[in-house]
């Protein structure tokens, strides 16, 4: 044993040695330890620097409210993270932990000198200069200032854990495994509720497991011994789920809990094997109860920062459950009587131990015990100042005034090498907050309780505001029952006896001899503000809490002031004079305790990041050298190079096949919507701007869809396959929205009409086949088929087999060619894909991708919504008139198009652009003028797809321009970078014009 | 995130469902008759009650059918759900 | 009298410890009369107050703000300026705010840190590609510095992304606009208010606005849980709460108020040094001076004045995150919070007035509205003080969603900023 543990206790195996290095040197501590609790025992108590003076810090507590033992851990690996708490990380062998924020070295850090010139570097002073000359803020003052940035160092290497997710429903869920959350479980798991009980520590048991003074009984024996009889007896409980190593990230709304469970943080790295690192479980639950405890305020007084200046019960916990001291000549400054079990317990140990309280004295019976032993007590006394650099040395204290307000007397030197300091207890309102609840304050004993009953939760024991053990396990009782509504607690008859403190007194900023603008008498540690900090802020006019806290970031450091707020708020209400419960308190947020962004986002991560949707096809496309685009969820070859082709030439060469000869394009990934009923025309009569009461049966039709606004929506085919069904196409990117606005209207706004919609884009796989030889691969196909004109004329649909396949045949082209679009269920895609294939080998059917597919229709001056379309588009801008039909009464978005700026003459208009040169293709996107030299340059309108066509031999835009419409020859300029390219504006057809190839 | 009683399923998590915004806006019978103003009235002009406002929801990843919601945009508290064409309740 | 902040005032208060600054603003009561009031005391409202007394010599005014100076978005939102937008309109407006931004620390005398460290929009798809690509030609001809990288230049501007073609959207490149970058938030409503109440505006907290009186179509005054305020002219710069005083005045405006989230982890050394937005997989990310990964998501689908979030938009921007930052997974968060932005239909703010007279609306700036603080403020003031609109705002009037003429950023302004 080093010098340090004088103590056995059951919760660390002393036979068990785990070794680990801290800044390079190893060290040994054992099972059961945390990386504080083992560093103390080997006399270290200097961690590391605070953020903005670089001040020496230790260990402060022992918990999740640390501010100042933070740590790099496994520093240079992939499983490197910043800011670990040395208070909550377990030890385990191997383990690496390195001091931060500090350069070259903990002991020597270059950064101290702002602690020199701290006087000129106040709260804010940041907003107050590095404003002259201007031309330095960027090359000077703002690289300094992010020198001293942040704490520890980001990973540089992609995680190798795994983090994982679950979701859990219960009746009850328990937060916190402390006393009161220990009954209250055995309550509810009693009385046949699913419960959950979640405890953040590696076993259950709250600052109850290691309070063993005789002055604390329950049911005659010490409270940790009860306590201890009450867990063994819960763990035989069946309904009842203990999740130990989990800790509450987030109360929302409607009981939907955040748990955040550590599987395998605590495992040696030769053990955790690529197991789960963290779950995040999402809980819902009918009821919660929330024991989440309360944490120890510290002091406020001069110098209360120093390595060794550490929280009672911490100092406590270290003896009595690490079996730690961390101090062989302790002081106990308080305000209240909770510390006087820390006392009790050293001096138990036969540790050298004084007391400094604030009050006059107090009459409890824990005082007395202390009283009793003859520990030095310095009554109406306080700290004023401490000496020690790397670790406190000794400690200055004096009398107060009669109301507190101010020392009197002599400075007192006592020497110690360590301070326990205690101000009370600050109940852990957090969950409560952060599900909606609100707070009131407690006048008495200076602290901020739930208020506001709410059905669906409850808090208990000291997060409640029961700070004494008798209430705690009286009140929980009692509370659980009626909050569960059960007539038996279990723990009805219960006696508890407990010290009851019955002074109080409370001093937020306490008293000097020096005024305050003098002293350092830090309130966050973590962040260096002060109490002159706060008063500063004050005088400057920053009067609300929020702002006080920006302005000095007091609580906004890794601990979410968890032990800096209170003190915040009561300096300033003393300092205006106000009642502090009147100033509220400042928001707690989400999550309680950091929460590693892996543990969020679980195994959604690499290729699990999004749905990948694939056609029945891909595999071939895969095999075929295919390259792929990703058009919303889906994979659509793009193109499909072959022999080293780049982009280009295979783009050129499947397009020049395609009008050639024969083209066969994966169509499969179009929404497809089913439509039936007694009213569908009049329905599609209403969702597109064309008319459809007449189509015949076996006949398709294109449609344009726009928004309410007037703006071109989507577009596609629909095919009437019966007198009350239709087949809708959409476009790939918008099938789920158009099938969700199309309920939209249907079920709100008509729901008279007998319509039935379904989503069968996945229930279908097409081959899109064009070009001249087209029809002769589908009479391959279809031997029996009569694909003449007449018989299967352009706009039409069929039915046929392949052997027992039914397929559905629609001619309908999208690239001007012939074309025709074979539909099957999908489980027959690649079948028939490859029946295609092998019949249209002798006429070289070439497959092409979406480019192609772009590259063709662009030749046809066919649109593509959402490429040449942007959402403020008309048909009419469109030159699409045709299609919006005159004599239908309404359809969406008709009355849009006869607003005073929607039927603007001089809107963009799509038209079509070659340039000058054959050969220079314009970039899509560019922007085009009329006039170069114009100053500011005017804009009139942009170009939307681009390509060089192979079967014009020249280079072809699509453009929408202002007042397009009647610009057709006029020469336009698109200005690049680095020169102007003169373009004129065309027809936006391109190539056949007439339309002969369609029925080639 | 909000549990909603879907008046077709029961109480579902809210991420099955999607907001359709303000509800009772009803889509004029004969919007060509209607003058500019009156048409971007019904277009883009929104109550956007802080309180209870009575509004639209579509339970998209389940039945998929609209419904209509009363709920507390200050709490998030939903006071009660309705079918489409149903009466609102008196909140 | 103000004291001039600089390096020298700190050293000689240093030597009086601190003790004789004096207050930034001042905490005054209500008059019983102003010639305009402000409603809301958020860096857009305060920018207002500022440029009427400084440009338009209205000096008896008064901001009015139900909470504390900067209290919403202000103080909520992931603080990146830039004036990368698509159409003239919005690109006149959001670069005269940023002409503004860059001498601003000297004009306020208070250091608002605008840290141009660039801002760089991703591309992920093809359509991506070309949608940014159109930005980056109008950019360059409207004179706002754009330039477009290619994938390799994307990961040399900025190392730490994951550039690699095989995840499910690879970065295709992207923009970059070097002026852009990003400011300390809370500071430019505190070197506004001290701007302002140097020059006599009262800077009111504590003070909600209940009612808008009115004769016939004229305001008269407001109503105030500080009492009854006589005004002629009213502006309302309030953000989320905008339809809530327009129903106060009978009026209905064409937003829906929602929250937007955003979360920041804790601080680390130096590891970002720009700002990076993706509209395709729905995140943004920049580092704050204090080391905090500052982190963008998006809204939730629904209206909320609840200041709170549902934790899937977490999630997925978190998502987002890992899949371009993988590196950042054993980072933690160390708080999220939302704040209510109120959405216009085309994504484009309103600076308008409206058919009361003497009744202004600055509103509509749904999730971007930090960047264009200061030349909303000068834009507002113009239009209040003249009672017509500067020719910068001229297309963002309230008309414009009756006639059509919309002004649709939502491909500039799709992801949440």
């Amino acid at each position: 044993m080093t010098k340090y543990r004088i103590n056995k206790t059951r919760f660390v195996d002393q036979t068990k040695t785990v070794s680990f290095t801290f800044d390079g040197k190893k060290y040994h501590g054992f099972e059961g330890d945390t990386l504080a609790s083992a560093l103390l025992s080997n006399g270290i108590h200097l961690i590391g620097r605070s953020f903005k003076y670089h001040r020496p810090r230790g260990i402060m507590s022992c918990g999740s409210e640390e501010p100042n033992a933070i740590c790099q851990i496994n520093d240079n690996t992939d499983l490197t993270e910043p800011n670990v708490r040395a208070t909550e990380i377990e030890l385990y062998e191997g383990l690496k932990a390195s001091s931060q924020n500090c350069w070259p070295s903990l002991n020597f850090d270059i950064g101290g000198i702002n602690n020199l010139i701290s006087p000129f570097i106040p709260a804010g002073f940041y907003y107050k200069t590095f404003m002259w000359p201007k031309s330095f803020w960027k090359k000077i003052y703002e690289p300094l200032i992010r020198l001293s940035a942040g704490l520890g160092k980001s990973p540089t290497q992609p995680d190798p854990d795994i983090y994982d997710h679950k979701h859990e429903h219960c009746h009850v869920l328990v937060i916190g495994g402390g006393i009161s959350g220990i009954i209250s479980a055995k309550i509810a798991a009693k009385n046949n509720l699913k419960t959950i009980l979640i405890e953040d520590k590696n076993i259950l048991g709250g600052s109850t497991i290691y309070q063993n003074n005789k002055n604390f009984i329950i049911d005659n024996q010490k409270s940790n011994e009860w306590l201890m009889n009450e867990i063994s007896e819960l763990e035989k409980l069946d309904n009842l789920i203990i999740k130990t190593r989990t800790s509450l990230a987030a109360f929302h709304s409607y009981n939907y809990l955040l748990a955040k469970e550590n599987i395998s943080d605590h495992l040696p790295l030769d053990k955790k094997n690529g197991s789960i690192r963290q779950r995040l479980w999402k809980i819902r639950a009918d009821k919660v109860i929330v024991a989440a405890g309360a944490i120890e305020r510290p002091l406020i007084f001069n110098n209360n920062d120093r390595p060794g200046i550490i929280l009672a019960n911490s100092v406590k916990k270290y003896l009595d459950f690490y079996g730690v001291s961390t101090g062989l000549n302790n002081i106990i400054f308080t305000n209240n009587d909770s510390a006087y079990e820390t006392a009790v317990s050293l001096f138990e140990k036969g540790i050298s131990v004084k007391i400094v309280d604030i009050r006059k004295k107090s009459s409890s019976n824990i005082v007395k015990n202390a009283e009793d032993q003859g520990i030095k007590i310095y009554w109406n006394s306080t700290v004023v100042n401490t000496f020690g650099y790397k670790k406190i040395k000794s400690i200055e204290i004096m009398n107060l005034s009669e109301d507190g307000s101010n020392v009197t007397g002599n400075k007192h030197k006592i020497q110690c090498d360590c301070l326990s300091i205690s101000g009370g207890w600050t109940p852990m309102v957090h969950m409560h907050t952060q599900s909606g609840g609100k707070l009131d304050f407690r006048e008495l004993d200076q602290v901020f309780v739930p208020t506001e009953k709410s059905e669906n939760h409850i808090n208990v024991g000291s997060c409640n505001g029961d700070l004494e053990l008798e209430e705690i396990v009286k009140n929980t009782n009692n509370k659980v029952k009626k909050f569960l509504n059960i007539n038996e607690g279990g723990f009805d008859k219960i006696s508890v006896l407990c010290s009851k403190e019955s002074e109080k007194k409370n001093i937020w900023l306490l008293p000097n001899t020096i005024s305050e603008s003098k002293t350092k008498s830090f309130i966050d540690f973590q962040n260096d503000s002060t109490a002159k900090d706060i008063k500063l802020a004050l005088r400057e006019g920053f009067k609300s809490i929020e702002h006080v806290k920006r302005y000095t970031t007091t609580g906004m450091a890794t601990d979410q002031g968890k032990l800096s707020n209170m003190h915040a708020l009561g300096i300033i209400a003393d300092t205006a004079g106000v009642k502090m419960g009147t100033l509220g308190t400042t928001t707690f947020r989400p999550p309680f305790t950091p929460l590693t962004f892996g543990a969020i986002v679980g195994r959604s991560v690499g290729k699990f990041f999004d749905i990948v949707r694939k056609t029945s096809i891909h595999e071939w496309h895969v095999q075929n050298n295919a390259k792929f685009e990703n058009v919303g969820q889906w994979k659509r070859p793009w193109y499909y190079p072959i022999n080293n082709e780049n982009f280009h030439e295979a783009v050129q060469r499947e397009s020049k096949a395609a009008r050639d000869s024969a083209g066969i394009l994966d169509a499969s990934t179009l929404g497809k919507i089913d439509i039936q009923g007694s009213d569908a025309s009049e329905f599609l009569n209403r969702v597109y701007t064309n008319a459809w009461s007449k189509l015949g049966i076996g006949k398709c039709r294109y449609g344009l869809m726009l928004n309410e606004d007037g703006m071109v929506y989507d577009d596609g085919v629909t095919t009437r396959l019966g007198e009350n069904h239709y087949l809708m196409t959409t476009t790939t990117g918008g099938a789920a929205n158009v099938l969700s606005k199309l309920e939209d209207y249907l079920q709100t706004e008509w729901p008279e009409l007998d319509v039935y919609l379904t989503s069968v884009t996945d229930h279908y796989s097409t081959a899109s086949i064009c070009g001249p030889n087209s029809k002769k691969i589908l009479k391959k196909l279809f031997p029996n088929k009569d694909f003449s004109d007449e018989a299967f004329p352009h706009m039409s649909y069929q039915d046929a087999m392949i052997d027992k396949i039914e397929c559905r045949i629609m001619r309908i082209s999208f690239t001007g060619e012939l074309s025709y679009e074979i539909n099957v269920e999908s489980k027959y895609g690649k079948s028939l894909w490859e029946n295609c294939i092998a019949a249209g080998v002798e006429y070289k059917i070439t497959p092409y991708g979406t480019e192609t597919m772009h590259l063709l229709r662009a030749e046809k001056g066919f649109i593509i919504v959402g490429q040449d379309t942007d959402g403020t588009m008309t048909p009419i801008d469109l030159q699409m008139d045709w299609i919006v039909s005159k004599k239908k009464y309404d359809f969406i978005g008709k009355r849009s198009l006869y607003r005073s700026d929607t039927m603007r003459e001089d809107r963009k208009q799509l038209v079509g652009l070659l340039t000058d040169d054959p050969n220079e293709i314009l970039e899509e996107g560019a922007q085009i003028v009329s006039e170069l030299d114009k100053k500011p340059v005017e804009m009139i309108g942009h170009v939307t797809s681009s390509y060089f066509s192979p079967n014009l031999n020249k280079s072809i835009a699509l453009a929408v321009v202002k007042g397009g419409k009647k610009m057709k020859g006029q020469k336009l300029f698109v200005p690049m970078e680095n020169k102007n390219i003169n373009v004129t504006v065309s027809d936006f057809i391109f190539l056949d014009k007439e339309n002969k190839r369609i029925n080639a | 995130m909000f549990v909603i009683n879907c008046p077709y399923c029961g109480e579902r998590d809210q991420s099955e469902f999607s907001c359709g915004g303000e509800a009772h806006i009803v889509r004029p019978k004969q919007p060509t008759e209607l003058s500019d103003d009156e048409w971007a009235e019904y277009l883009f002009m929104r109550k956007n009650i802080k309180g209870v406002q009575f509004e639209r929801w579509n339970h998209a990843h389940g039945c998929r059918k609209w419904f209509n919601m009363v709920r507390d945009t200050s709490n998030d508290k939903i006071h009660a759900v309705y079918k489409m064409g149903e009466k609102p309740p008196v909140i | 009298m103000k004291n001039k902040y600089s390096i020298f005032s700190l050293i000689k208060n240093a030597f009086s410890q601190h003790e004789n600054w004096k207050q930034a603003w001042g905490n005054p009561e209500p008059k019983k009369e102003y010639e305009a009031v402000i409603v809301g005391g958020g860096g857009h409202g305060l920018a207002t107050a500022y440029y009427l007394a400084k440009k338009h010599n209205m000096k008896n005014i008064a901001v009015l703000e139900k909470g504390w100076i900067g209290g919403g978005n202000t103080g909520r939102n992931t603080t990146i300026i830039r004036s990368n937008y698509l159409w003239d309109a919005s690109a006149g407006l959001y670069d005269h705010a940023l002409k503004i931004w860059e001498n601003l620390s000297q004009e306020l005398n208070y250091n608002i840190m605008f840290s141009q460290r660039g801002v760089m929009n991703l591309a992920h798809n093809l359509q991506d590609v070309r949608d940014l690509k159109r930005r980056t030609h109008a950019n360059r001809l409207n004179d706002i510095d754009a330039v477009w990288l290619d994938t390799k230049q994307v990961k040399e501007f900025c190392p730490i992304i994951n550039i690699s073609q095989d995840i499910r959207y690879p970065v295709l490149g992207g923009t970059l606009q070097r002026r852009a970058g990003t400011a300390r938030h809370d500071a430019v409503a505190w070197g506004y208010a001290r701007g302002a109440d140097a020059m006599g505006v009262d800077i009111i907290q504590n003070c909600e606005v209940t009612g808008i009186k009115r004769n016939g179509d004229q305001v008269e005054g407001l109503d105030t849980t500080k009492g009854f305020i006589k005004t002629k002219k009213i502006g309302v710069v309030a953000a989320g709460h905008s339809s809530v005083i327009a129903n106060m005045a009978g009026l209905k405006l064409p937003l829906e108020s929602k929250p937007l989230q955003a979360l920041v982890s804790e601080p680390v050394k130096p590891i970002i040094d720009t700002v990076v937005m993706s509209n395709a997989v729905h995140a943004y990310v920049s580092q704050s001076d204090k080391g905090e990964l500052v982190i963008g998501a998006g809204t939730d689908a629904y209206i909320s004045y609840t200041q709170r979030g549902s934790h899937d938009v977490v999630e997925g921007t978190l998502k987002a995150i890992l899949e371009l930052y993988p590196i950042f997974s054993r980072m933690k968060m160390l708080r999220q919070w939302g704040g209510i932005v109120d959405i216009c239909p085309d994504a484009s703010p309103i600076i308008s007035k409206t058919n009361i007279k003497g009744l202004y609306f600055n509103c509509g700036w749904g999730t971007g509205g930090f960047k264009a603080t200061p030349g909303s403020g000068d834009l507002f003031a113009h239009t209040i003080a003249n009672d017509e609109p500067h020719k910068l705002n001229a297309a963002f009037n309230l008309n414009r969603f009756v006639s059509g003429d919309l002004v649709d950023e939502h491909g500039a302004a799709a992801v949440a900023h």
